[in-house]
């Protein structure tokens, strides 16, 4: 480590956080007092805790706890809107704080797979419903009456016949003591006061008046700021640093070699720390970094799709089979072949990766955007070997997440840095780190065959020749098969095709791979719901009663009902430019309709979507067509406007010049419609994704006869 | 480094920093105002953006030494207590997703309005084409915009 100005006692004065940071003539900015940051996540001492969840204070302020990320999908409102359900309060009465990372105290907090409510929902309902039982117990021992003829309504408990009252603050102290109820009875959903209404989101408040506190808001007092160089090719190693220009500008305190967690790889970075972000930038603009790059296999765009083209035609590791695909085909009538590709992307939260973190000698604390807290507490805890209740690890909000923040790279890079110049310190990534370093949604080639026989599809074969992504760890099982190549194909085409096989191809590649908004079925369910169109077109079927007799079970009739009718399906006409398409994932099932049409100035408009999404279960209509009308527009993006290339074994797109977002002119028209039934919850942050992309190619088939089976393409140039 | 005094949301701060230093980075790191964001440092996004004068700029692009001439206002002073109607109106709509991009989204919607108090749909593309949403909130910008305008969007 090299420092400037910043002698070793220094930098070990400052990691006392009082006072001695005045010795290095830092900027101490006055909002950054120690309240605010307890008070950013923290609950006050005056509340008593009914449950891990759910605390009361005496005057009354009921606090509810989010143990998942909010990233713009709504956890902050859902999570609370359920226990405020079955507690019987009122979304108004309630402050909402994030838990830190502690998966014992609250089950996994991993917010990915739209996992949320579909994963805690009873639990969180219990939770309330218990919470309020005992409150109504210490009130009707207090009135020494039967706890039956109470109830609670409003954060009161009420005495029926005598209209006695009082409030949960003047209960939670007994409460608190009497032992939670092992059993509790929970509502019918028609007896929900809070609970499926479109409520407005709790966090809109502060997300119009600046006041919401992201990762890069956090403040300490003194804080240091870093900006990292990283090996463009992934895994370089450093071999050389010339930091001397670097040193030189005014505000650098130190140049640092770093590494981060990649898939437990420790990849190497050196970081610039200064007393502002600025200062950092302009130290990293005149570092100089030698990459050692030997073994690094060469590749780029071109090169890696035609490997995946070659993978897609050959053997498969098969992963879901029925009956005997080969012979079927073999004797199929008619026999249909196509290839389809994705591209490479970059999630590009609006929010650059960030990470606040203060180690010393025993303790870790972090802050930023995280996704996974409980993982990363973990992973930090295993890395300094430190117990695991001395690693404290804190969620901000995120300014977007899509799986890229439920990742240990940027956490441990960060808790590394802030140990080597003992000073608590911010790592922001510049938008061009975050959009080449990756990991990225891994580029696919999917090869799908069928036999049709009187119009059915009597064989079906789907191969995914692509990067595994759960096979980046040292010493993974190249091996086994990818049992995420049927997401988002709907479970009924199982029973109703006879012979088929899922399988896939991984490819090795440097380049890291990870989660992105709907993972694989934001691919997968191009492939498979272009094929479907393209085998409904050559049995000369309407598309959607083509599907409609594969999905025989009465709640895929009814999605399907739904969908025709709100987007007039049979009363469109030929080659008007309407395309289908249906997928499932994370226990949600999701049709859509896009209408398009011909621009006077050439190429496609894209008129209208229309959305049914069937979640089961769920808590808020309006963030459901919220995340539905967002998921849609990141399709969009993904099909029509960008795309990680890479040349030279780099990613070539590094800022949103090129690789280039859809913005405000050319969003289509959306209507959501949420399906009512009795199914359990599923998910509602990515289903509407997948079906977004092959509904938009198969609209344009209808209107042109021209078939889209590579991805990003241009509605200007169709 | 250079001593520069600014008007922002009609307090009058000093500031010693780099002259090059764009204004973004001052707002957040030296006056603490962290509601501009930091989104791609090239004037492409639209997160960092601020009024000078009551005209949209990009802060992360504008070097303090060009912004002391002038008035500047960020989100946390586009109204006392969040009642400016292009707020009240992302309120309505419940606008934001993850809501990072969303001070400066409302910032050129404030800005816009002031000059166009009562836009078309073709006017309100054009004017917020500078800003991305990855949430993909820009259905609800465009109903929020004429929502903001029906209530009185200049103020």
């Amino acid at each position: 480590m090299k420092t400037k100005n910043l002698s070793r006692r220094n930098f070990i004065k400052l990691s006392g956080m009082t006072g001695t940071v005045l010795s290095l003539g830092m900027y101490i900015p006055s909002w950054s007092k120690e309240a605010d940051i307890i008070n950013l996540n923290t609950n006050n001492g005056s509340s008593v805790e009914l449950n891990a969840w759910i605390s009361i204070d005496t005057s009354g302020k009921i606090t509810l706890t989010n143990h998942r990320a909010e990233m713009g999908q709504g956890s902050y409102q859902s999570v609370a809107q359920i226990l405020a359900e079955e507690l019987e309060v009122d979304m108004n009465q309630v402050t909402i704080v994030f838990a830190s990372g502690n998966s014992a105290k609250y089950g996994s907090q991993v917010t990915g797979g739209s996992s949320t409510i579909r994963g805690s929902y009873k639990r969180l309902l219990r939770l309330g419903a218990s919470a309020r039982e005992m409150l109504i117990q210490a009130a009707a021992k207090k009135w020494n009456v039967d706890p039956s003829s109470c109830h609670a309504e409003n954060a009161q408990v009420i005495h029926q016949s005598t209209g006695r009252k009082l409030s949960y603050g003047e209960l939670v102290e007994a409460a608190s003591k009497m032992t939670p109820p092992s059993n509790v009875k929970l509502k019918h959903p028609g007896e929900y006061k809070i609970l499926r209404k479109p409520l407005p989101r709790q966090d809109t408040p502060m997300k119009v008046n600046g006041k919401a506190i992201f990762g890069t808001d956090f403040r300490l007092p003194g804080m240091l700021f870093a900006v990292v160089e990283r090996s463009p090719r992934f895994e370089g190693k450093v071999k050389n640093i010339d930091d001397r220009e670097t040193l030189k500008v005014p505000g650098v305190k130190a140049v640092v070699k770093v590494y981060r967690d990649t898939f437990s790889h420790l990849r190497e970075g050196v970081a610039v720390v200064a007393d502002s972000y600025w200062s950092a930038l302009q130290g990293r603009k005149v570092l100089k970094v030698e990459w050692d790059e030997t073994g690094i296999p060469q590749h780029n765009t071109a090169q890696l799709y035609e490997r995946m083209r070659e993978m897609a035609k050959g053997d498969i590791i098969s992963y879901r089979t029925k009956g005997n695909f080969s012979d079927a085909f073999a004797r199929a009538e008619k026999k249909v072949e196509y290839f389809y590709e994705t591209p490479y992307e970059s999630h590009s939260c609006m929010e650059p990766l960030n990470c606040t973190a203060h180690v010393t000698d025993d303790k870790i604390e972090i802050w930023g955007p995280i996704q996974a807290p409980d993982w990363i507490q973990s992973n930090l805890s295993a890395h300094f070997k430190m117990p695991m209740d001395k690693v404290i690890v804190n969620m901000t909000f995120l300014g977007g997440g899509f799986g890229r923040k439920a990742f240990t790279d940027y956490t441990y890079e960060a808790a590394y840095l802030s140990k080597e110049i003992k000073a608590p310190v911010q790592i922001v990534w510049t938008r061009e780190d975050d959009m080449t370093i990756g990991p990225f949604r891994p580029g696919m080639v999917y090869r799908c065959a069928a036999g049709l026989n009187n119009g059915r599809i009597s064989a079906l074969e789907t191969k995914m020749a692509g990067q595994n992504m759960g096979q980046q760890e040292p010493g993974a099982d190249r091996k086994g098969y990818n049992d995420s190549v049927t997401e988002g194909l709907l479970e009924p085409y199982f029973n109703s095709i006879p012979h088929y096989t899922f399988g896939d191809a991984p490819l090795e590649s440097p380049i890291p791979v990870m989660w992105w908004r709907s993972v694989y079925a934001s691919t997968n369910g191009f492939a498979y719901e272009s094929f479907f169109d393209e085998l409904a077109a050559e049995a000369g079927q309407d598309p959607l009663a083509f599907r409609r007799q594969y999905l025989w079970e009465e709640r895929y009739q009814h999605l399907i009902d739904k969908l025709e009718e709100v987007s007039g399906w049979k009363q469109r006409k030929k080659n008007e430019g309407y395309g289908v398409a249906i997928t499932e994932c994370f226990s949600s099932i999701v049709g859509e309709v896009v209408k398009v049409s011909r621009k006077s100035s050439g190429g496609i408009k894209i008129d209208k979507v229309w959305a049914v999404m069937d979640c089961g279960w769920y808590v808020n209509p309006d963030i459901i067509r919220a995340q539905v009308e967002g998921s849609i527009v990141m399709a969009l993006g993904a099909a029509t406007k960008h795309e990680t290339t890479f040349k030279n074994s780099m990613a070539v797109e590094k800022n949103f010049d090129t690789y280039k977002m859809p913005r405000i002119h050319e969003i289509p028209e959306i209507e959501v419609y949420v399906m009512d039934n009795d199914e359990k919850a599923g998910g509602v942050g990515e289903p509407g994704l997948p079906p977004f992309t092959p509904a938009l190619t198969n609209a344009i088939f209808d209107l042109t006869g021209k078939r889209i089976r590579k991805l990003p393409f241009s509605l200007d140039t169709v | 480094m250079a001593t520069f005094k600014l008007t922002v949301n009609n307090k009058t701060h000093t500031v010693d920093v780099d002259p090059d230093t764009p204004l973004l980075w001052v707002l957040r790191d030296n006056l603490g105002l962290t509601g501009t964001k930091y989104g791609c440092g090239v004037a492409q996004c639209g997160a960092c953006t601020v009024h000078l004068n009551g005209n949209a700029v990009r802060s992360c692009s504008l070097p303090v030494s060009a912004a002391t001439s002038g008035k500047i206002t960020t989100i946390e002073g586009l109204s006392e207590d969040g009642s400016h109607p292009v707020q009240l109106a992302w309120e309505a709509e419940d606008v934001p997703q993850c809501g990072y991009c969303q001070s400066g989204q409302i910032m050129t919607a404030a800005a816009f309005l002031s000059r166009k108090p009562n836009p078309t749909d073709a006017e309100i593309e054009t004017a917020m084409a500078g800003h991305i949403c990855r949430c993909g909130t820009y259905y609800r910008i465009k109903k929020a915009i004429h929502l903001a305008a029906e209530k009185g969007g200049k103020k």
